[in-house]
């Protein structure tokens, strides 16, 4: 056990360095929020004086022209997390209800909780790679389907270890209760234990949507960008976040314009599916919506 | 647990039960009869457990096999680098796609700088953010300022790297960038041209955003402090900032490691924001102003626009190299951070 010692005989110099420590962390605590406040006003200030109807409604115009919008990329990018939607937010439950209804304990769930750790901290320009060398490769084209199986991918371990989590908080006896009445045991899982664990699950699912929906380096070499409207998923497809990094890059103001505008919007969608599902959820009306 | 919860949460979901039985949930009711008979059968109950079981393992084992599906890929879209440079890839300064002449040393050079770089920066800002919300803020400051810390968490990279390139950029080659030249040139860490984008800019972009991670984790691992260390500390006439060091800081040390690897293994792996602001350029400079490369930054770079095969397999190496010193680094955090939290005390009085 630590001795507990007067640091200093004078206790007036114990005050001050008590008095300057806390000075320090007030201070850098402003620091690490102007940083932040300044990022927020930008997006506002710049995205929100180029925003207007054309940015929903029309495609990209070529360079030179003025007005054009980013109505394919929001589609492109609505399609895009669809269908990584569909494919991860499935498997990851089903993975999370393994973790931690059967596999809790044995040496399986416990190298399947370990994977999914590793998988979540894969860089997402790897997983881009990865989607590139698993699917692009062998289908000789980019294509939305590409995007949207790898943003699912990085779904799948987020969305797996939240469900695990929010399983573990059903009290067992509910379980017992269930078993009592002669219910079995996966009808056990989808009625009691799903059904209680509802609202932290679909949480934790908008939290890996979210996370998603923002990424950028997956989609480089699955989805690839493009300038028109979508017509199937077996083309390349526009995104929100890859329309906003050529913009960005790009030596026009017209664009710059564009992008800034895009990065509200993106982040407004993102807030606002967030905000919206966490609010459903804390005012009880998704519980038992499994 | 209390035990009044523990009676009511069952009644509470028997009242559920209950109700969507008399009121039949949707899916249930309008399913086909056929169905409707299989989700009532009580004899078939072993068969679909088993069923039910099997596909719930399969869900969970295809994780499992993605990783493994992940590095086998790479691997063998890799196997021409492989091939062709061997282990010295990694510690070769060429990159001339033109003469097929291919090297990792700069980019492995530009990930270590940017993330240290920003570690520098991130470390220290965020310890004194958790340590001032948990233990010094009032409490009516203390949800709004982690809710915001935590926001800064959700803004997508490729954002941060708009404001890095319209914002940052401009500030470091007009203010930022002289004024370090001026005073802190003798280190000749500030020497050259600057044009405001390069590994310092990278650093700071970086810094902001594995901020969040460190001081949310740091946070979570202070709270797991029993209460009773902080009150022992106070109570023998301890400043709030002894007791801070005695108390809280070390009896959360490992854990706090944990969280800084963790900000380190974000900082390797993060692409759209340091691609923005680095400047692209393959060479090992000692200024902190010149223009870089980093793993990440390169793969992004050149990979839809690689020709030859060789190029290509070069990349992927360095995203599989990407790949397995996350691997690592995050496996050692996850360690750290469990080894201190496990131990959470259930209710500390």
């Amino acid at each position: 056990m630590t001795q507990i010692r007067p640091s200093r005989s004078n206790a007036s110099i114990r005050q001050a360095t008590n008095h300057i420590v806390t000075a320090i962390s007030i201070l850098s605590t402003i620091v690490v929020l102007v940083p932040l406040i300044a990022i927020l006003f930008y997006l506002i200030y710049k995205g929100a004086s180029s925003l207007n109807l054309a940015f929903f409604t029309h495609t990209p115009k070529p360079v030179g022209e003025s007005g054009g919008g980013m109505a394919n990329s929001i589609v492109g990018s609505s399609l895009v997390l669809l269908v990584a939607s569909l494919m991860g937010i499935p498997i990851g439950i089903a993975g999370g209800v393994y973790l931690s209804e059967y596999g809790s304990g044995t040496w399986m769930g416990a190298i399947i909780r370990f994977t999914a750790d590793v998988l979540n901290g894969v860089p997402s320009i790897v997983m881009g790679i990865a989607g590139y060398a698993l699917i692009v490769v062998h289908q000789h084209h980019f294509s939305a389907l590409a995007g949207g199986v790898t943003l699912s991918i990085m779904m799948i371990p987020t969305v797996t270890r939240t469900t695990e989590e929010m399983l573990r908080t059903v009290p067992n006896s509910l379980r017992e209760a269930a078993y009592g009445l002669g219910v079995p045991r996966w009808r056990t899982v989808l009625s009691i234990s799903l059904r209680s664990a509802a609202p932290g699950i679909i949480t934790g699912c908008m939290l890996a949507f979210a996370r998603v929906a923002g990424e950028t380096a997956p989609l480089l070499f699955t989805a690839f960008g493009s300038n028109f409207w979508p017509h199937s998923l077996n083309e390349p497809i526009a995104a929100l976040p890859l329309q906003i990094f050529v913009y960005a890059l790009s030596p026009y103001d017209e664009w710059h314009r564009l992008a800034w505008a895009g990065s509200l919007v993106l982040i407004t969608l993102i807030m606002l599916s967030v905000g919206l599902v966490r609010y459903v959820t804390s005012r009880g009306q998704l519980k038992g919506g499994m | 647990m209390s035990e009044p919860s523990r009676v009511e949460v069952p009644l509470l979901n028997m009242q559920v039960a209950e109700q969507s039985r008399r009121a039949p949930a949707p899916m249930v009711a309008k399913a086909p009869a056929g169905i409707r008979r299989f989700l009532h059968t009580q004899t078939s109950g072993a068969v679909a457990d088993r069923a039910f079981g099997g596909l719930m393992l399969t869900c969970a084992l295809s994780i499992l096999a993605i990783v493994v599906l992940i590095v086998v890929m790479l691997l063998d879209q890799s196997k021409l680098s492989l091939h062709a440079f061997g282990l010295k890839f990694f510690f070769r300064t060429a990159w001339d796609p033109v003469s097929g002449d291919f090297g990792a040393l700069p980019f492995i050079y530009g990930t270590l700088v940017t993330s240290f770089l920003a570690l520098c920066i991130a470390v220290p800002l965020a310890l004194c953010v958790a340590i001032f919300i948990m233990e010094i803020s009032p409490a009516f400051l203390r949800t709004p300022i982690a809710f915001l810390t935590e926001l800064l968490a959700a803004i997508p990279s490729v954002v941060y790297g708009l404001w890095a390139i319209f914002v940052l950029v401009p500030m470091m080659r007009d203010h930022l960038g002289p004024f370090l030249a001026k005073y802190f040139g003798w280190t000749g860490l500030f020497g050259g041209s600057n044009f405001g984008e390069g590994f310092l800019t990278a650093g700071i972009i970086l810094s902001i955003m594995i901020l969040p991670v460190i001081s949310s984790i740091t946070r979570e691992v202070m709270g797991a402090v029993p209460i009773s260390q902080k009150e022992a500390a106070l109570a023998l006439g301890a400043t709030r900032w002894e007791m801070i060091r005695m108390s809280v800081l070390r009896n959360s040390r490992i854990g706090i490691v944990g969280a800084v690897i963790l900000g380190l293994g974000r900082a390797l792996g993060e692409t759209m924001a340091v691609t923005m602001v680095i400047g692209n350029n393959p060479q090992i400079s000692h200024s902190l102003f010149a223009p870089g490369h980093t793993l990440a930054s390169v793969i992004a770079n050149e990979f839809t626009e690689a020709t030859g095969d060789l190029y290509l397999s070069a990349l992927i190496e360095i995203g599989l190299a990407l790949f397995l010193v996350t691997i690592v680094v995050n496996s050692i955090a996850r360690l750290l951070v469990w080894a201190v939290t496990r131990g959470k005390p259930v209710a500390a009085h």
